[in-house]
């Protein structure tokens, strides 16, 4: 039997949120009272200029270090659920997710390539260096995700373990153009090809935020649209064809948006791997594998996780700080060899 | 009105698979396709159902092209059982069935409806909030059998519908397979044109109005039961020696290897 129902899990996200927010802008290297918080939060909105605070640093940190921080992590956090849970439903199993079949190394290649090659424009934190770097992460994770669909599906299901192996052979390509893009590049170019490997949110600003809201807007919006189709498509295509589903055009959008989703996000926060796979796992196990509540309560319950991950790392070893993609894949790691032997005991692994 | 196939030839890699078959199939009758392993059974329904094009000929439903239909009028006019379907997801039997409900703007509180008759017709109730991936091969068959009947349910608006299945009762224990067979005579009575590969001579001979023996990817004989069961062409086409007798309650023709 399943855990919650859709809705009830739902409402328990949308309760826990604020208070996940609330704890996330309050604790650091200085601890800010909950009371600061709200009051200056009071002050911001209302637009009470008030008497200045003479503690101004204050603000400076809620408004400009640990909101526009947040709402990333949030954002990134959504997007690579929501992403993993629709790749899971094209690929018609549960263990598709975008950091395990190389769609997050294809990114962090692309975005590398346009660091290096473009360097000079990208200095400064500008708007449209951040974009082109995440037109270079989209391209590599688009061409990585259609040749490992094209490799590992056929009409008869997806072969996990080509689907796996061709991930691997991918990550090992990536992982040689990345060091051989870093053997060519500046100490500059260096330090942020480096920040993407490890996944890593302290870059934060307002811009950035921009940029991961309008995907986010984008995927979030349009991906609950395709729920029945890819509900249909877990039966297997002609099944969905035969349901109606126009099954081409479906597959070519959903597979646009996954990889925009993924490209982006790795663009901006680097490689946070997992989250993709274990977020719509325990939903799935929570509410089953409907897609019309699995993908935004997996959006939500994504963006939750990984604003609590990034606050831990930000804190677990105060005063510096863990990379946020570490402190996924230790977690997630261990995760996904439990779903592998789970799977395994019953045995639903295609051959 | 029918499903039609006019002239289909299909070659792939150097092999004939299919040669020019001309095949109707009228609503409102139930027609069987039997035949031995590896002649084309399959394929034809595949390319009846639109899953794989002919290199030559082509398919019509109801008088028009099968890929002139728009996707959506198709599925409510035509519903398709391929033979193997795997899903890896644990929807509930309920959740399985009203998948069939796709194509339709029914509204919640009708479809639950149909699913739960549905179920209840090929005796999977009990399953209704089990998990599909935890179901034996037969009550997986039977729940997907529902599947496609909530898909054409109702009468629709663009002609006689059809359902095309590939081995219905392949996992079913006896009891299944009868009320299968009772399932889908039902159905033609109603009017809907249900054509079948089925392996079982005895089962297709007591409920098909048409039975279509296939063999090396051409149509061997088509007729009524009784016309087309007989020794001399079951012999040659199986490779057995067959003993042939009517049965004694339904007059229908009785195989024995």
């Amino acid at each position: 039997m399943r855990g919650l129902t859709a809705s009830a899990l739902s409402k328990l996200l949308w309760v826990l949120l604020p208070i996940v927010v609330l704890a996330a802008l309050s604790v650091g290297t200085i601890d800010i009272p909950v009371s600061a918080i709200i009051q200056r939060t009071m002050n911001l909105v209302l637009g009470q200029a008030g008497a200045p605070i003479k503690d101004d640093y204050l603000s400076a940190v809620i408004f400009d270090i640990r909101l526009p921080r947040i709402i990333l992590a949030f954002l990134v956090g959504a997007i690579l659920a929501i992403s993993g849970a629709v790749m899971q439903g094209l690929f018609r199993n549960p263990l598709a997710a975008p950091s395990l079949i190389g769609v997050s190394s294809g990114a962090s290649v692309g975005a590398s390539v346009v660091i290096v090659f473009a360097g000079s424009m990208l200095q400064s934190h500008s708007i449209i260096g951040l974009s082109l770097v995440a037109c270079g992460a989209f391209i590599g994770s688009f061409l990585v995700t259609l040749f490992v669909y094209r490799l590992s599906t056929s009409t008869l299901g997806t072969s996990v373990t080509t689907m796996l192996l061709t991930g691997l052979a991918v990550s090992a390509l990536a992982g040689a153009l990345n060091s051989l893009l870093s053997y060519f590049a500046d100490n500059e170019m260096l330090r942020q090809i480096s920040i993407w490997q490890m996944g890593n949110l302290s870059t934060a600003n307002w811009s950035r935020v921009i940029i991961i809201g309008a995907v986010g807007l984008v995927v979030l919006v349009l991906f609950p649209r395709d729920s029945k189709a890819l509900n249909a498509l877990l039966l297997g295509e002609s099944e969905a064809r035969h349901l109606g589903i126009d099954v081409q055009k479906v597959k070519r959008r959903l597979i646009i948006l996954t990889t925009l989703g993924v490209g982006v996000s790795v663009a901006i926060a680097g490689m946070i791997g997992f989250v993709g796979l274990v977020v719509p796992h325990i939903v799935r196990l929570l509410i089953g594998p409907d897609h019309r509540s699995l993908l935004p309560v997996s959006a939500l319950a994504g963006g939750i996780l990984l604003v609590i991950a990034d606050t831990v790392a930000r804190v677990i070893i105060s005063p510096t700080e863990l990379p946020t993609g570490i402190l996924t894949a230790l977690l997630g790691a261990p995760f996904f060899i439990l779903l592998l032997t789970h799977q395994r005991k019953a045995s639903t692994i295609w051959p | 009105m029918a499903l039609v196939a006019e002239n289909i030839s299909l070659y792939l890699s150097g092999f004939n698979i299919l040669r020019n078959i001309n095949l109707s199939i009228s609503a409102g009758k139930v027609t069987a396709i039997v035949g031995p392993n590896g002649a084309g059974k399959s394929t034809l329904i595949k390319v009846l159902s639109g899953d794989i094009l002919p290199t030559s000929g082509g398919v019509l439903l109801n008088d028009k092209k099968l890929d002139r239909w728009p996707l959506e009028q198709r599925a409510k006019t035509m519903s398709v059982l391929p033979q193997h379907s795997s899903l890896d997801f644990p929807f509930t039997a309920s959740e399985v069935v009203s998948l069939g409900r796709i194509p339709h703007q029914t509204g919640v509180q009708k479809d639950n409806e149909i699913v739960k008759e549905a179920l209840d017709l090929v005796d999977a109730s009990y399953l209704k909030s089990r998990f599909f991936t935890q179901m034996s091969g037969g009550e997986k068959q039977r729940v997907q059998l529902a599947r496609v009947l909530a898909q054409i349910w109702e009468k629709e608006v663009y002609g006689e519908q059809f359902l095309v299945l590939d081995e219905p009762t392949a996992s079913l224990d006896l009891s299944h397979q009868m009320l299968t067979v009772k399932v889908v005579t039902d159905l033609a009575k109603q009017g809907v044109g249900v054509v079948m590969v089925i392996h079982d001579l005895n089962l297709a001979a007591s409920c098909a109005d048409h039975i279509v023996v296939f063999d090396k990817g051409i149509i061997a004989a088509t007729g009524q039961p009784d016309q087309v069961l007989n020794q001399e062409l079951i012999g040659k086409v199986f490779g057995i020696n067959p003993v042939i007798i009517s049965h004694p309650n339904t007059g229908k023709p009785l195989v024995f290897s």
